[in-house]
């Protein structure tokens, strides 16, 4: 059982705006998972989703199965008790998470005393190890935010995000405000960390290229959607989806003659996602976008071992001897079940689409085998998600509204799922997603809450 | 890389303190620079945080009086009287690294640019001039610009309409300051290609302070790595950054993600500009001290007690090392 398993999670402010529009994630614990894209992309949204601290008001659909659990499905109590020791954050920014006048190993010491019921001596003393652990001498609990650096406040919060020992650490762009060096010393303690403590991370950044160096896998995020994943070196020096591609030339590699004089960016800005472009979203800003693209929706598809990106472009041409070495390093499986999300896209054009490159058969095969590679064991630990939820999941799926039918089919029976699944009409759209979104909460009891802001 | 041309802004022997609070010693922000910056040269100022780059990036303004040595512009030196400092900042203008803050919420984009216009007494079509400077930091039609507010705009038209103010009086030289580093990937190298082609139209000259080493490879002539108030490697992009000979400058490069090898992560931060540590201000840090390469090479004592000199300003390879020195020769 994975660690961490998203299924078509989909996110909607209250103002409208669809920030996350289906995203599937998995991650085991040890492994480290980058998540890449603009500002406005989604990718923060999504962290803030996991543990459900996005503000009231905020429509969350899908599934986020932490340790087997669905984090939406979850009561208050439950929730508080996943934040800190399940799951913790570390968010961008230390300067402005931290309180600034309180002493920071009282802040640290703040989630021991309630989640762990630890005494005050206890909680003392884990807080002087915490912050030996991040480098920082344990006397310096005294100090106040103000008396560190940048780097220091960033090691208290990695410090407080260790406090009640997660399963799956979030980090939130935990480098983009700092300097190189101290940059490299807070990702090799990041690193350190993983290893040692058996610990999942996700890592968020707008620098493909300090993700690619620090993390096992990358997800590329563009308007809501993973639009390229695969092994994070794979990702950085050779990216399919010509986003992706962007993103990767933005940061040049020192010593390359081709960026000297030559900085590479993407003409255009990131699309509002109140008002996203019709077809593949990223088509008005594509150098290499064919007349299709303005209409025509692309789902996630194979593009070689491991690897998927949503571009039409994108042939599969060497599928099935790629499978082999797939299935058991795949810590992420961005299950290629985009298209049952699929905006506003007519079924006549997606049946073309399908048949000219056909992504589906690989793609099945694909799941199943990296299925069997890493949850063998599923059924087993699991015998309430499997059953039950993919099982509501299917009969709001009957009403023709539900976004995520088919990630039943991902979870146990893609290999005939998605066959069987693909000549169903599929009428939803993110415009169908709220009435998803409500038809799902109702076999769904508890994920019609909505998110609170909250505090430790 | 050397041309013999006079330089357009230079500093000689600058050195900037700030006095300490409660008798402590003074914060020697900038602690003797010599730095040319020659008519349509790009110059990278690379640094880490609270090296002093900013502060000398302001002294070259005029924003701030060094404390020794002077800055002159066009071979005169800088007069810091309010006339003639206002006719040196229309040849010379800065564009800051935030452009959300930078910008007046309250001002239309055309307001933003054309204060620059009306602070100087343009006698000219302001209209024009604006619409000019507009279309040239590529926000086009520039029409379509001039009654937005900075809200509605994206991080990148939002630096766009920054620089804009800063072209619109027509400088010889750009000082900025971390030019791209609040932007996002895809709109950074748009802003950088912006700045590349201003140099090839308008012959413009320019500073750029930056943390970020790929930046300066993908734009600059020249780079200057500061080390705590002193410039410690300068020369060509293309020697210092692919042959680093100060081992501050290798320990930089090493930690970048794609850099080859392993990484030299220093420990600690760059000590305080008010305790400047004797002899070269790197050893303590010094991982070639530290590995015992400086012994080797019979400069360790040198390290250890002997300020290396200054690096003139000039556009030759130089590096502040005895080592680096020591292995040369």
């Amino acid at each position: 059982m994975s660690l961490l398993d998203v299924r078509g999670l989909t996110v909607t402010y209250a103002g409208g705006a669809a920030a996350v529009r289906g995203v599937d994630l998995r991650l085991d614990a040890g492994r480290k998972l980058g998540i890449a894209g603009e500002s406005g992309c989604g990718k923060s949204t999504l962290a803030l989703a996991l543990l459900r601290l996005l503000p009231a008001g905020t429509r969350v659909g899908g599934e986020i199965l932490l340790d087997g659990e669905d984090v939406l499905a979850m009561k208050w109590g439950r929730v508080r008790a996943v934040r800190w020791a399940g799951a913790s954050i570390v968010f961008q920014g230390a300067m402005h998470s931290l309180n600034p006048v309180r002493r920071i190993g009282d802040q640290i010491a703040e989630p021991i005393l309630l989640h762990r019921k630890a005494t005050p001596a206890g909680a003392r003393k884990k807080t002087g190890e915490l912050l030996e652990h991040v480098g920082l001498p344990a006397a310096r609990a005294s100090a106040y935010p103000h008396e560190l650096s940048g780097g220091q406040r960033q090691r208290v919060m990695i410090a407080m995000a260790l406090a009640c020992d997660p399963r799956l650490i979030i980090a939130d762009e935990p480098t983009t405000a700092l300097d190189v060096m101290i940059q490299a010393q807070i990702l090799r303690l990041i690193e350190q960390l993983v290893a040692d403590q058996d610990v999942g991370l996700i890592m968020i950044s707008h620098d493909l290229a300090v993700l690619a160096g620090t993390c096992d896998r990358l997800a590329v995020m563009y308007a809501g959607r993973v639009v390229e994943e695969g092994p994070a070196g794979e990702v950085y020096e050779a990216a399919r989806h010509p986003y992706a591609q962007a993103l990767s030339a933005a940061f040049p590699r020192i010593g390359d003659p081709a960026s000297r004089f030559a900085p590479r960016g993407l003409p255009g800005d990131p699309p509002d996602p109140a008002a996203l472009p019709s077809g593949c979203t990223f088509h008005p800003r594509c150098p290499v976008a064919l007349d299709s693209c303005a209409t025509e929706d692309q789902p996630l598809r194979n593009a070689g071992p491991n690897r998927r990106a949503a571009c039409v472009r994108i042939t599969t041409a060497a599928e099935p001897a790629d499978e082999p070495d797939s299935p058991r390093d795949t810590p992420t499986d961005g299950s290629g079940t985009r298209r049952d999300t699929a905006d506003g896209d007519p079924d006549a054009h997606r049946d073309t689409a399908d048949d000219t490159p056909d992504p589906r058969p690989s793609k099945a095969a694909d799941d199943s085998d990296t299925q069997h590679g890493t949850t063998t064991d599923e059924p087993d630990p699991r015998p309430n998600t499997t059953a039950d939820a993919p099982d509501a999941r299917r009969n709001t799926a009957d009403d023709g509204s539900d976004p995520r039918p088919s990630k039943a089919a991902d979870d146990s029976d893609t290999q005939h799922g998605t066959t069987t699944d693909e000549p169903d009409p599929r009428p939803n759209t993110t415009a169908d997603a709220p009435d998803a979104r409500r038809n799902a909460a109702a076999g769904d009891p508890g994920s019609l809450e909505e998110a609170r802001p909250s505090t430790p | 890389m050397t041309t013999s041309t006079t330089p357009l802004l230079s500093a000689q022997g600058v050195r900037i303190a700030f006095p300490g609070r409660h008798g402590a010693p003074d914060a020697r922000a900038v602690d003797g620079v010599d730095l040319d910056i020659r008519p349509g040269e790009i110059v990278a100022l690379v640094g880490e945080s609270g090296c002093g780059k900013t502060t000398l990036a302001r002294a070259l303004l005029g924003l701030v009086e060094p404390t020794a040595g002077r800055v002159t512009f066009d071979g005169r030196p800088l007069e810091y009287s309010g006339r003639s400092l206002k006719a040196y900042r229309r040849r010379v203008q800065l564009v800051l690294q935030d452009p959300s803050g930078s910008l007046n919420p309250r001002h239309t984009v055309y307001d933003a640019v054309a204060e620059g216009l009306r602070i100087h007494g343009h006698g000219g079509d302001e209209r024009a001039a604006v619409a000019d400077a507009l279309s040239r930091a590529g926000l086009r039609p520039p029409e379509r610009f001039f009654l937005r507010y900075p809200h509605e705009l994206s991080g990148g038209q939002r630096q766009r309409v920054v620089i804009a103010g800063a072209l619109v009086l027509e400088p010889e030289l750009l000082v900025a300051d971390e030019p791209v580093a609040s932007l996002d990937a895809s709109v950074r190298g748009e802003i950088l290609a912006l700045l590349l082609r201003l140099r090839a139209e308008l012959g413009l000259s320019a500073l750029v302070v930056t943390h970020d080493l790929g930046l300066a490879w993908n734009i600059a002539d020249r780079v200057a790595v500061m080390y705590l108030g002193r410039i410690v490697e300068t020369g060509a992009v293309e020697r210092v950054l692919t042959a680093p000979r100060h081992p501050y400058t290798r320990a930089l490069l090493s930690v970048l993600p794609e850099a080859p090898g392993e990484p030299v992560v220093l420990t600690g931060e760059p000590p305080d500009p008010s305790r400047v540590p004797s002899g070269c201000r790197f050893h303590a840090r010094c991982q070639i001290l530290a590995g015992g390469e400086a012994d080797r090479a019979g400069v360790a004592e040198a390290c250890r007690g002997r300020d290396p000199e200054i690096l003139d300003g000039g556009g030759t390879a130089q590096v502040a090392c005895h080592w680096a020195h020591a292995r040369k020769s």
